[in-house]
Order: structure tokens, then C-alpha cells, then sequence
């Protein structure tokens, strides 16, 4: 049989494809439990960061017992009980119609959707509530951003910090958002102003400390005015009524 | 043995991938600031370059020409997504820093090089030897400039401290330079210069 038949150009294209589908899909599906062991070990330690918890060499899951996981319905800003924080997956709420609502509106995290719920993590020291860890998400230029937001439990306006833990913003530019540095500069700022409106922002350029405002201000990603804004904007939609405020509100009183 | 012996040790210096064929020069830039991602990325396209090179010869003589390399595009592929799949299993951190090079393995120009020119011809075992040396071709040049540019760059090798840095009061300060990608330019640059002052033979006519 020649080679260059019509026929025999289908059948070897054919059984390639199937042979190579058999072999990616058979390393997908077998590889698929430990991954998600792996991702969700990564979303820990992610929540660990935010709260400063991590230790470097201990296990996460020892380090993460001290964090207690809860589900809040946002908009009463009550916990919910009969959801369990363990299984619950708020990115698959967002696309159940049940679980979600539409914002309305221009939003300010450029999110068209959020879910009715959210979990929350609650971390205890001495066995005071000491730290309170939200899950935020939000456009940036290319992807959406999800991170976590550590406020202290005190005022419940300090940050005690702010990661991402999945995005596809430019790498050097939108991706510095993982730059250890940049992190730290969230650390102490204050999240809300005096009459409880939120104020943190990411500015243009550098905060010159001491000037007022300065301790609700984040230096801004050179190059990244996309991201920055997506920054500014996501945590204005998740710490303002919208998102997590009738939480905070039941939490200070 | 002979034939061989060069399909595997011949890309190493003799027709190196990168300093000779000037093959996947952009890997190299992007995954060479630490070792660690350097010395991954090298395992992951010896498997790559090797088993491709091996498939693509064991069917080679039923592959028509006018879609070979779709052929050829669709075994590397599915390869490329298989060691993907393993570093999220087992490797999680480190296909997170990886992120998109492994998936760009596939636009690998040695890859498909050898693909093409090689495996197309020969048969699986030597194709498979052949895609071994390429690819430790490639990982000699990505270890050498990994060294540089973590040691002198960050002064770490492996995430060990090795020389004691300014900021943490010892006496090196770095060069930030080499943390940037273009460093690799000039590292790989000097390489091929190293190389081919010994191997004259690899010098272009000039005009």
C-alpha cells in the first residue's frame, strides 16, 4: 500500500491521535487525586501566608490546625451551618445560578458574578480570635486574581496581609504581585477610613510616608497600572458592602 | 556503537543544540535564573526530546510527508502534557515557577529539530539516543548558565547560601543583572565563544 494515499494519510492520523489521547488521558486521570491534594495544600499554604503563620520545614496541615475554616453568607454576613467550609468550592458556586448572584452594575473587581456565599478563615491565638483571612478575587489586565486578606481581628481594618495565589498577569510586571517585597508593603496599612468606607488603594508611584492617607496607601506596580487598579479595585468590592462588609459589621459589634 | 555512541555524546559539544544550532535559546533565557527550575526543565526535555525522537522513528516509515509534522506536533504534545501532568502531581512548586515553559517545550525548536531531521531517518534506538544527547546538550548549556546566574546573581546555588550577602551582612553584593533575562544572552554568548575557540571548526565563514 503506497504512502501517500488519501486513505492512509487518515488512518496514520487516526491512530495517533487515538494512540496519544489513550496516553494524556490515562496520566490526567491518574495523576488527577494527588493534584488536587497538591492544590489544596497550595491554597493552605497560601492562607497561611496571608495570616503570617508559615513556617518554613513544618507541615502545612500541622500549621493549618490552627486555622478554623468557616462559611458566611455574604450578604446577611451570617455564618451559614450547613455548609461545610471543607468541601465547599466558592470558584464552582460563581457558575451554579442557585449559588450566585449577578452584581449589578460597573463592578469594581470587573467580576460579572460572585457566589451567595464565602468562606472565611478564622485564626485563634491564645485562644482569642487574633486574625481573620478573606478569600478576594478580581480582574486584573489578563486574569483574574485570587488571593487572600488577612485583617487582625482588633479593628478589623489593619492588614496583616495580601496574597495571590493564582494569576496570569505579565510576569515582571502585573506578576511582581508575588514580589516578597511588594507583599510586605501591605503589612500594618489600614483597610478602612474613619466613617468605615474603604480606602486602601494601590497609587501611582511610591507612598511618600507621613503625608495623610499614607497608611491606606500601597506603592504602585511600575509598569502594571492594569494590575494595580484590578488590586485597588477587587479589594474596594470584597471589603465594601457588597462583598464582605455586612460581615466585618457583625464581626465589630 | 559507533553511530551510537555520537548520536549521544556528539550534541554535547560537538553539535551542540544551543551553542551550534543556536536551537531553543528562549527556554533558556527564562528558566536559567535558578538552578532548581534550570535542573527540572533539563529532565523535562531529555524525556521529551528522547521519547519523541523514539516514537516518531518507530512509526516513520507509515508517516505521509504531507502531514508530517502535525504528526510529529501531535506526539510532542502529548508528551510535553504528560510530564506536565507529573510535575503537578509530584512537583507541585515547582511547575508553579515553571508555569507556561513547560507547555512552551512543545514550540521547543529542538524538539522538532530532531524530530525532523533525525528521527524521521534512523531507527528508535538510535533516535532515542540521539534525543538523550540533544537534550543534555541543551541542560549542559541551561546548568552553566544556571550556575552563573544563581551564584553570582542571588549567591546561591540551590537556594544554599554560598556567598555571603551584602544585605545580610556578609561582603558580596550582587548583580542584579544576571537575575534579568537578558543576562543569559551575554552568558550563552561567552559560552559559544569558550567553545568555539577550542573547536575552530565551529566557527561560520565570515561573508
Amino acid at each position: 500500500m503506497p504512502r501517500e494515499t488519501v486513505g492512509r494519510t487518515f488512518l496514520v492520523a487516526l491512530s495517533v491521535c487515538v494512540v496519544f489521547s489513550v496516553l494524556v488521558s490515562t496520566a490526567a486521570v491518574t495523576l488527577r487525586p494527588i493534584q488536587e491534594i497538591n492544590k489544596l495544600l497550595d491554597k493552605k499554604k497560601n492562607i497561611l501566608l496571608a495570616a503570617g503563620l508559615m513556617e518554613e520545614g513544618k507541615s502545612i496541615d500541622d500549621l493549618f490546625a490552627a486555622v478554623e475554616a468557616k462559611v458566611v453568607d455574604l450578604a446577611s454576613g451570617e455564618y451559614v451551618a450547613e455548609v461545610d467550609p471543607e468541601t465547599y468550592e466558592q470558584r464552582e458556586a460563581v457558575k451554579d445560578p442557585s449559588l450566585s448572584v449577578e452584581i449589578a452594575g460597573t463592578a469594581l473587581a470587573g467580576i460579572k458574578r460572585r457566589a451567595k456565599y464565602a468562606p472565611v478563615y478564622l485564626v485563634k491565638k491564645g485562644g482569642a480570635l487574633d486574625r481573620v483571612i478573606l478569600p478576594v478575587h478580581g480582574k486584573g489586565l489578563w486574569s483574574t486574581l485570587y488571593g487572600f486578606i488577612a485583617l487582625d481581628t482588633k479593628d478589623l481594618s489593619t492588614i496583616k496581609g495580601l496574597v495571590f495565589y493564582e494569576h496570569a498577569e505579565t510576569p515582571g510586571l502585573g506578576g511582581e504581585v508575588d514580589n516578597p517585597n511588594w507583599k510586605a508593603l501591605w503589612k500594618n496599612k489600614i483597610a478602612f477610613g474613619a466613617s468605615g468606607d474603604v480606602r486602601i488603594e494601590v497609587i501611582r508611584g511610591s507612598v511618600v510616608s507621613g503625608r495623610p492617607g499614607s497608611q491606606h496607601q500601597v506603592d504602585g506596580l511600575s509598569g502594571a497600572t492594569i494590575t494595580s487598579r484590578g488590586v485597588s479595585g477587587l479589594l474596594k468590592y470584597w471589603l465594601g458592602p457588597a462583598g464582605f462588609g455586612p460581615y466585618l459589621d457583625k464581626m465589630r459589634t | 556503537m559507533g553511530k551510537s555512541r555520537e548520536a549521544l555524546l556528539g550534541p554535547i559539544f560537538n553539535q551542540n543544540p544551543i551553542a551550534l544550532q543556536i536551537l531553543g535559546i528562549c527556554s533558556a533565557l527564562a528558566v536559567t535564573s535558578k538552578l532548581e527550575t534550570a535542573v527540572t526543565m533539563c529532565f523535562a526535555v531529555i524525556f521529551v526530546t528522547a521519547f519523541s525522537g523514539a516514537s516518531v522513528s518507530l512509526i516513520r516509515k507509515h508517516i505521509p510527508s504531507s502531514i508530517r509534522i502535525i504528526v510529529q506536533m501531535t506526539i510532542i504534545a502529548s508528551l510535553v502534557i504528560v510530564v506536565d501532568q507529573f510535575l503537578k502531581a509530584y512537583a507541585f512548586d515547582m511547575s508553579k515557577q515553571l508555569s507556561v515553559f513547560v507547555g512552551l517545550i512543545i514550540t521547543n525548536c529542538i524538539v522538532m529539530g530532531r524530530a525532523e531531521a533525525f528521527a524521521m531517518k534512523e531507527g528508535v534506538g538510535l533516535s532515542f539516543l540521539d534525543g538523550v544527547g540533544n537534550g543534555l546538550g541543551y541542560s549542559i548549556i541551561l546548568l552553566f548558565v544556571g550556575v552563573i546566574r544563581e551564584l553570582f546573581g542571588s549567591g546561591q546555588l540551590f537556594g544554599q547560601d554560598i556567598l555571603a550577602m551584602a544585605s545580610e551582612g556578609g561582603w558580596y553584593v550582587p548583580n542584579g543583572l544576571l537575575l534579568l533575562p537578558p543576562s543569559a544572552f551575554f552568558i550563552i554568548g561567552g559560552f559559544i565563544w569558550i567553545l568555539r575557540s577550542f573547536k575552530t571548526d565551529q566557527v561560520e565563514e565570515e561573508g
